[in-house]
């Protein structure tokens, strides 16, 4: 990394240092953007820039591309890899795959589109390691794993007896055990109920066994998280995804936090207004509007792509739920005393009616979020489509006659009913570049990601003007990466592993006799197996707490 | 006199405990296993089952020579031999991979990728039709210890881990104890589904006894009877019609049901179509109840070699990278038949013995062609090659990753020092010498 | 005399243990050289418990002493290994999974 660098005149959007389309120069050594005076400007490599727009590498809050579930989700579709093939080059390995794209495919993927951090996420802690194997094969990126503890048994444990201190200090442990980077909860509750065969679908409902409901573990996981000082916000996957009526549940849950900060993720598979055993309508309205209302509240959209997806989440009774509606091939698990889930393939069609409304939900919640500083752009990979469609999500927010073209082309009765036709806005760059980069990374707490202001790591994008906004930003020219060129004209031309980004957090070291008893007492491997050394990660970075 | 020599050893000699030590030799991955080392070596194994207590004491580390055409060579002569095997071969296969570590087979798939060779593992003569089920209707399945934590019906269909999986029952499943079987054997009812009595179907509280190649239709008649059909039969596949209705209702009936199936089912005729027979059974069931299935991994790290070469390449067997990118045909790049037909012109087994394990007309093949193998035993296939790198021995002197049968991923903790070059290091030498 | 018997193939507790020996060792080769018969084929076909008997498949054919086993009338028993694979063909029928059970079988005592 003792390349020097001049990115030189171009368009420059940086968010976070309020640059929108300037004309600057960008200067890169040693991997990070550096001031102008620290460079030898005779021995700096010139990527001349002119007439090009140039932006943080991109960076991914919420996709799937690693570990068990994805693995599973491989395994289990064949079917998606036959047609899309990559073969291997003198520095590249081969690759296979679609909406599961296996590992080194998925990192130069990413890559060409112009991103540099992608977060995995949904990991259950038992199979952690699993995960990072997986991120040891997936270049580039930078990468980290958010950790699921929404159904977690110890966690429920301490809050049925009122032990907040000690959840607190679990949750720490968990995270320097597994190496995680974030808290994530996917439907709290929920997952250990279909262990009996069944779920939760109000906050206030009992999770069996344990006396405590869905509020409790998500206000104390908030509670915890803030304690704790943790560089993201507790990240969730809230009640009854996918269920008609959700909207309502998910404006309660952004409620009850009561002002703690939180994520919520694949936002628009929780806006469905309607009555329950219906199909759903759209309840973007009313879900945007409590996200506009409560400053403390960060989304992503998980908007739908017509076309092939695989859906996987840690929700076990939804994926079952779909896998009895669709009829599809379904796989579940069920982990011991933390987490299940499931993979269910799926098709998204612009004539079906219900995949129609999900679509415009997706659009309704990206124009009706007012502060762009908090809605950013997923598909939820592969769950809502696979992630190099983001260029086509960015051309239909950047382009409302791209977007009244498509409309035209959904299901009849949800054209007609949707807002969408009232909803002229359309995203500028400088938007774009906070959706996809400047805000995700804010969010993320990466303090050198997601800008270009001096210190920041030099991931940087550079883009061709194109009008066409979907092939601007499909094929960008130039990725640096660490201050690496790793896309030249627009070819991958270098591979390189990226980073694990984990935190460490302290916790009272007394907490391991109750550890100890827990794992013999609930797990099938002991507590002294159960740690990811950091040997699986010979490419990690701890990112500090507060 | 040897005596007097034993006392004073005993006397000098420092043990060393290690606990925690997971076992490798089958997919139970045990990891609680107590060693006991000396400078000579392994003294003692406590918690193994016999298997388990024969894989770490069996094992002799000292180091020996790699060997070309039976001759002892340096390890550089030996790689580069290999090497020249491999570079000159048109249709190489690497086989295997199921008995060592995810970090080896990683490097493993990455030499298939370079070579454009074909890669298969155990699985194809094992659990590769229950991936071929999976692939075709999916599989609903659990951790293990969510089967000692709930599961109060227990079915082994095809399977005797009596005999396999020997502390399976004690540590995971019949006999073990958990959240809600606090009194183990007790709070659950067994049954064992076999062709003939075994020291498994002995103790199942119900037997059933099956006609061979009749499994398919015994579980169809489940699944029908499961939906409330009812059977025109008096008997199916030499069961009475009214065991299967007994057995159907205890199904749906129970709390927490979960069925793990072996090679009764894959290698018998139907073979995936039997296992996916079985999947979709368990998929219906979860509409009465909560029911998973798991399927027996028998080598310690076959689970592994799924992940592995799934994450990579797309497919978890029967791979080829002839075309410059992954393809996957089972019954085409599956090695049995790949050697049945002369398809491949050299070979690389790593950590398994296909001449020990294949069909005898497979297993010839490998006298026939160049064969190199990574092995920290004298294995059959060892003895017919042209090449053997004896490696250290994943769980006793070389660490690394391993995959439990239910996909749960641990860490090897070797007792012994490492004397001799691991797989992965000689896989990293084969594959700089061939680019 | 050909009545058709099924083989099935598979593992036993002492083949087990074996495997970890060195396979050259006699506990192994014995562990693996034998066929386990039900008893009243045995008695039909006039077999005594060990004497040594040839058992064919379509694959190939093997000579191995015979004991009585818990065995359904008309299945054989043979444990894995390279002997039981003498009889075991190569037509996986495009799964990759050879016919290791149910194996259509002949036997004849010699």
């Amino acid at each position: 990394m003792s390349e020097t660098i001049l990115v030189q005149n171009g368009q420059v959007y940086d968010p976070q240092n309020g640059v929108n389309g300037e004309i600057r120069d960008i200067w890169i050594k040693h991997g990070r953007v550096v001031a102008p005076e620290e460079m030898d400007r005779k021995r700096a490599q010139t990527i001349d820039a002119t007439g090009l727009v140039v932006m943080p590498g991109g960076v991914d809050i919420h996709s799937h591309i690693v570990g068990a579930k994805v693995n599973a989700g491989r395994k289990f579709r064949p079917e998606d890899h036959r047609d899309h093939v990559r073969s291997r080059t003198s520095f590249t390995r081969s690759g296979a795959g679609y909406t599961v794209p296996t590992t080194y495919l998925t990192g130069y993927l990413y890559a060409e589109m112009g991103y540099t951090t992608v977060m995995e996420a949904a990991t259950a802690p038992l199979v952690a390691r699993h995960t990072h194997e997986e991120m040891e094969d997936t270049p580039i990126l930078d990468k980290g794993a958010f950790i699921t503890m929404g159904n977690n048994h110890f966690i429920m444990n301490c809050i049925r007896d009122g032990q907040r201190d000690k959840a607190r200090d679990y949750v720490a442990w968990l995270l320097g055990a597994t190496k995680g980077y974030a808290i994530k909860i996917v439907n709290p509750g929920g997952v250990e109920n279909w262990k009996w065969g069944k779920n939760v679908s109000e906050l206030d409902d009992e999770v069996i066994g344990f006396g405590v409901t869905p509020r409790q573990i998500i206000t104390t996981l908030a509670w915890i998280n803030d304690d704790l000082g943790l560089p993201h916000v507790p990240h969730i996957h809230g009640l009854g995804l996918g269920s008609t009526g959700n909207a309502r549940t998910t404006v309660e849950t952004i409620e009850a936090l009561g002002g703690r900060r939180a994520h919520f993720c694949h936002l628009q598979f929780l806006s469905y207004a309607g009555e329950r055993g219906n199909l759903p309508r759209s309840g973007a309205a009313a879900v945007a509007r409590a996200v506009n209302e409560h400053p403390n509240v960060t989304v992503d959209v998980g908007q739908v792509v017509f076309g092939e997806a695989t859906t996987m989440t840690c929700d076990g009774p939804f994926q079952y739920r779909l896998h009895r509606l669709t009829g599809h091939k379904w796989l579940n698990d069920d982990v011991e005393g933390e987490t299940g889930g499931g993979v269910v393939p799926i098709r998204y069609d612009r004539k079906n009616p219900v995949n129609a409304v999900q679509w415009v939900i997706g659009l309704e919640l990206f124009l009706l979020t007012q502060d762009p500083w908090r809605v950013f752009l997923t598909t939820d990979h592969p769950n809502a489509g696979p992630f190099f469609y983001y260029p086509q999500v960015i051309k239909l927010l950047m382009d409302r006659d791209y977007r009244a073209e498509m409309l035209q082309g959904i299901h009849d009765r949800t054209r007609r009913n949707t807002l969408l036709h009232e909803l002229d806005r359309e995203y500028s760059l400088y938007e774009i570049a906070i959706i996809t980069r400047a805000g995700t990374a804010r969010a993320l707490g990466l303090k050198n990601k997601g800008h270009l202001g001096v210190g920041a790591d030099a991931d940087v994008t550079i883009y061709a003007p194109l009008d066409d906004r979907e092939e601007m930003f499909a094929r960008p020219p130039y990725v640096l990466k660490d201050g690496e060129i790793v896309v030249r004209d627009g070819q991958l031309v270098r591979e390189r592993p990226g980073r694990t980004l984990y935190v460490d957090p302290p916790y009272d070291p007394a907490i391991e006799t109750d550890l100890r008893a827990h794992f013999e007492e609930r797990y099938t491997l002991s507590f002294d197996n159960y740690p990811v050394s950091c040997e699986y990660l010979p490419h990690g970075q701890v990112v500090a707490c507060e | 006199m040897s005596d007097v020599i034993e006392a004073t050893k005993s006397e000098t000699a420092e043990v060393r405990v290690v606990e925690n030590v997971v076992c490798s030799f089958c997919g139970c991955l045990c990891d609680d296993i107590v060693v006991e080392v000396d400078d000579g070596g392994i003294t003692r194994v406590r918690k193994a089952c016999a298997n388990g207590r024969g894989f770490f004491t069996h094992y002799r580390p000292a180091p020996r020579q790699p060997s070309v055409n039976g001759q002892g060579v340096g390890w550089k002569e030996a790689v580069a031999e290999a090497a020249q095997i491999l570079n000159a071969a048109d249709s190489p296969l690497i086989y295997g991979l199921s008995s060592t570590v995810t970090e080896a087979q990683r490097k493993a798939v990455k030499l298939a990728d370079r070579l454009g060779a074909m890669i298969d593992t155990t699985s194809s003569v094992c659990h590769g039709p229950t991936g071929l089920a999976m692939q075709a209707v999916g599989e609903p399945t659990c951790t293990l210890g969510e089967v000692r934590n709930r599961a109060d019906l227990l079915v082994f269909w095809g399977c005797n881990p009596a005999v396999s999986h020997i502390r399976h029952s004690s540590r995971y499943s019949a006999r073990s104890k958990g959240m809600l079987t606090p009194n183990g054997r007790q709070d659950r009812t067994v049954v064992a589904v076999d062709v003939r009595p075994t020291a498994s179907t002995r103790t199942a509280d119900i037997f059933l006894q099956v006609q061979p190649g009749a499994d398919f239709d015994v579980l169809a008649a489940l699944r029908a009877l499961v939906q409330g059909k009812e059977i025109a039969m008096e008997t199916v596949g030499g069961v009475p019609a009214t065991q299967l209705s007994d057995l159907a209702d205890r199904f749906k009936t129970c709390r927490f049901g979960v069925a793990f199936v072996g090679m009764g089912l894959t290698q018998s005729r139907g073979r995936d179509l039997n296992v996916s027979e079985l999947f979709t059974l368990v998929a219906d069931l979860n509409q009465y109840t909560r029911f998973s299935v798991i399927p027996m991994r028998g080598h310690g790290n076959v689970a592994g070699a799924d992940q592995v070469l799934t994450w990579q390449a797309g497919y978890p067997f029967a791979v080829s990278f002839a075309r410059g990118y992954p393809q996957y045909g089972p019954g085409e790049f599956s090695t049995v038949d790949v050697l049945a037909r002369g398809e491949a012109d050299a070979a690389l087994i790593l950590a398994s013995d296909p001449v020990a394990h294949f069909p005898r007309a497979a297993a010839r093949q490998l006298e026939h062609i160049p064969t190199i193998v990574l092995d920290p035993m004298p294995s059959l296939t060892a003895r017919v090659a042209r090449v053997v790198f004896p490696t250290a021995c994943y769980g006793v002197d070389a660490a690394g990753t391993v995959y439990r049968m239910d996909g749960v991923p641990l860490r090897l903790r070797p007792a012994l020092p490492r004397a001799r070059p691991t797989d992965e290091e000689v896989l990293d030498q084969i594959i700089e010498a061939v680019m | 005399m050909s009545e058709h018997f099924t083989l099935i193939t598979g593992r036993t507790a002492e083949q087990g243990r074996a495997l970890h020996e060195d396979k050259d060792s006699e506990a192994y080769y014995r562990a693996m050289t034998l066929v386990e018969m039900n008893v009243e084929d045995m008695n039909r076909l006039r077999i005594e418990e060990g004497q040594v008997i040839r058992v064919r498949t379509a694959a190939g054919q093997v000579e191995v002493p015979a004991y009585a086993g818990e065995l359904p009338s008309m299945l054989l028993f043979i444990p894995m290994g390279p002997v039981a694979n003498v009889l075991v063909g190569t037509d996986t029928e495009s799964t990759g999974m050879p016919p290791f059970k149910g194996l259509m079988a002949e036997v004849e005592p010699i």
